[in-house]
């Protein structure tokens, strides 16, 4: 703490660690984020090693003269968003999660 | 005076405005160092935008995909790729956990100056590659395109590197953000005109741009070549461009999520709420870039040719030469002016990362334990390392002159900024038994091996043959040890596996006490830093 800096009062962080409602909200983030995280790794690197190992595949032609492989790509893009979306939803109910345990914890 | 250097100057001029009106404002660290904590979501989500499209992604993912296609374009959707890596792990346990730094974060629970020395080396590691290939490529710009303007290579650099350290040193962390708002919009701008110009030429018909991409001519070592850029081999060639692929996946998804300069963005913002809002709004401008890119590059493959680019002026060029192509003189200019803007808000950022990092980890916490002996000395410090970062960036990259080669640069500091940043903060933040041991093991281990990983790559070990010009020759004469370009493949797993031995060898039972703290903190915001109040 540095001169000129007001001292902020310290939360009892044992007691909210310890509270079921945090447990809750600590699990429910675990959920989304493990899952959100590995799913998308997952969609990234399958790009990676299909353009890798299966180029024959990914350059058949789905669409008129516009490859497999690009439409792939271009999906990143559109999974990535959706990803992000479906977690601005999450990450709403999460806050309210902890504005609520914040305030059952006599945190005010 | 030529069109381009008028537009800049533009652009200097109001930016150099805007540092005055920051100056003005509000003083103290937080001031300075995170803009008082008060840069809204979507003004962050654009500053993180124009800190991350550095000119590497502007000039080289554009020529690269209008020389390699289909591989080039993957190099686009790992930088977006990225930051869905910093939504769901980094950016908000970041804001709520730390103050500053990447050191803040680690120091919270284990001890602070073996951690904040070591969190502080590799910082100023990434930044200074990164910093040194951004000031080689501003300079490289000006040879290429201002030829006819007077302006040499020296004056250039010289020009870029004094005008970062005024925006930083007299605007700090306020003016470096909106210098990158202004750069978001107009390269973001710029890079749309292109791609409805691109689109345009093939009477917006998207199936004829691919088409007219699927057989590219051009000379390839003298033969004449018909290539179909939407297929991937251009690039990673056998035997191991496969690997070198999946290495290069490896640096884009958690690299970009240790880069100093990115995460110091987040705790510009009122809280953790407003951060993970404004990695959204970055990551719809970057993906919105980035497919525009892909229009661009193809575009310049096949309405220019691999030939003409490489014949008039290399693949950095094919951007410009694209909208001289479509739009004339005047928009080659615009676009030559806005890749100039990009440089400099990059290297903004760059710097005040780099200063705050030394101020704040190392003088303060490390030399000084923490304490301020006269009030706002820790600013003064940042301000002085700004300088001399300045000075020690412009010498160098003067003294590589304009013909180094830079993409191994940055590769170079994203994969110190993969293997040594992205492991330890991860553990920090997750894992209870994480500890101090752990941490400077896992720093120590990612910075030194992924430096020495591209040392013996291919980058600096081959043999060449004789009468190979003398920039382009391999530093060491041999065959190289290791055989990717990228050393994520490898570094990224020993960064980690250091941290976790370092760790299990080790108690540190105080740094596990303190997890439920850190936790607490990281998963409500309580206790959080405050913004400043207006």
């Amino acid at each position: 703490m540095n001169p000129g800096e007001p001292e902020r009062e310290r939360p009892d962080w044992g007691r909210v660690a310890a509270s079921a409602r945090f447990q809750d909200l600590l699990g429910r983030k675990r959920r989304f984020i493990v899952r959100a995280f590995l799913f998308f790794s997952l969609y990234y690197f399958c790009l990676l090693l299909l353009t890798a190992y299966a180029p024959k595949l990914i350059a058949v032609r789905v669409t008129g003269t516009i490859t497999l492989g690009y439409w792939f790509a271009l999906s990143q893009f559109v999974v990535g968003g959706t990803i992000a979306w479906l977690y601005l939803r999450a990450a709403t109910r999460f806050d309210g999660l902890s504005r609520d345990l914040l305030a059952e914890s006599g945190k005010t | 005076m030529s069109i381009s250097l008028v537009i800049f100057l533009v652009f200097v001029l109001s930016t150099l405005g805007i540092t005055y009106w920051a100056s003005r404002r509000s003083r103290g660290a937080s001031a300075y160092f995170a803009a008082g904590r008060t840069i809204t979501a979507w003004q962050n989500g654009f500053a993180v935008a124009g800190d991350f499209m550095s000119a590497a992604s502007f000039l080289g993912v554009v020529g690269l995909i209008a020389l390699q296609g289909f591989d080039g374009f993957l190099y686009a959707i790992g930088g977006f790729v990225a930051f869905v890596t910093i939504l769901l792990l980094i950016a908000e346990p970041l804001r709520n956990s730390g103050k500053y730094t990447l050191g803040d974060v680690l120091a919270y629970r284990l001890r602070p100056r073996p951690v904040r020395a070591m969190a502080a080396m590799s910082t100023l590691a990434t930044i200074l590659f990164y910093m040194i290939a951004q000031m080689v490529g501003a300079g490289a710009l000006v040879r290429l395109l201002l030829a006819d303007s007077g302006i040499s290579y020296n004056v250039a650099v010289a020009g870029v590197g004094a005008l970062m350290v005024v925006y930083v040193v007299f605007g700090g962390m306020l003016a470096t953000t909106w210098v990158q708002i202004i750069k978001a919009v107009l390269l973001s701008a710029c890079a749309l005109l292109l791609a409805i110009l691109v689109l345009a030429h093939f009477h917006f018909h998207l199936g004829a741009l691919f088409a007219a991409a699927g057989q590219i001519a051009y000379h390839e070592q003298g033969r004449w070549v018909v290539r179909d850029f939407l297929l991937p081999g251009l690039r990673y060639k056998a035997p191991y461009g496969s690997l070198d692929l999946i290495s290069l996946g490896f640096a884009f998804i958690f690299g970009t999520a240790g880069l100093p300069h990115i995460l110091g963005k987040f705790y510009t913002v009122p809280d953790a709420t407003a951060a993970r809002k404004s990695v959204v709004w970055a990551m719809g401008l970057i993906g919105s870039f980035y497919v525009m890119t892909s229009v661009l590059g193809l575009g310049a493959a096949s309405i220019l040719g691999p030939d003409y680019i490489l014949t008039h002026g290399g693949t950095n060029m094919s951007g410009p030469l694209l909208a001289e192509a479509l739009a004339g003189k005047v928009f080659l200019a615009w676009v030559t002016a806005v890749a100039f803007a990009t440089i400099l808000a990059v290297v903004a950022g760059l710097t005040i990362s780099a200063s705050t990092s030394f101020a704040h980890d190392f003088w303060l916490n490390v030399i000084h334990h923490g304490r301020e002996r006269k009030l706002g000395e820790t600013v003064l410090v940042a301000r002085m390392a700004a300088l001399a970062l300045g000075a020690v960036s412009i010498g160098i990259a003067i003294l590589l002159g304009p013909a180094s080669n830079v993409g191994i640069l940055a590769t170079m500091g994203m994969a110190v900024a993969a293997s040594a940043n992205f492991p330890v903060l991860v553990l920090a933040i997750y894992w209870r038994r994480f500890n101090t041991a752990g941490a400077v093991a896992g720093l120590a281990v990612g910075l030194l091996g992924s430096l020495g990983l591209i040392l013996a790559g291919p980058n600096f070990m081959g043999i060449d043959p004789p009468g190979a010009a003398r920039m382009a020759r391999h530093l060491f004469q041999a065959k190289p040890w290791f055989p990717l370009e990228n050393p994520g493949l490898l570094s990224v797993p020993l960064g980690f596996l250091a941290a976790l031995a370092g760790t299990l060898l080790t108690a540190e039972p105080a740094a596990e006490a303190k997890f439920n703290e850190l936790s607490v903190r990281v998963h409500t915001g309580l206790g959080a830093e405050p913004a400043d109040l207006e």
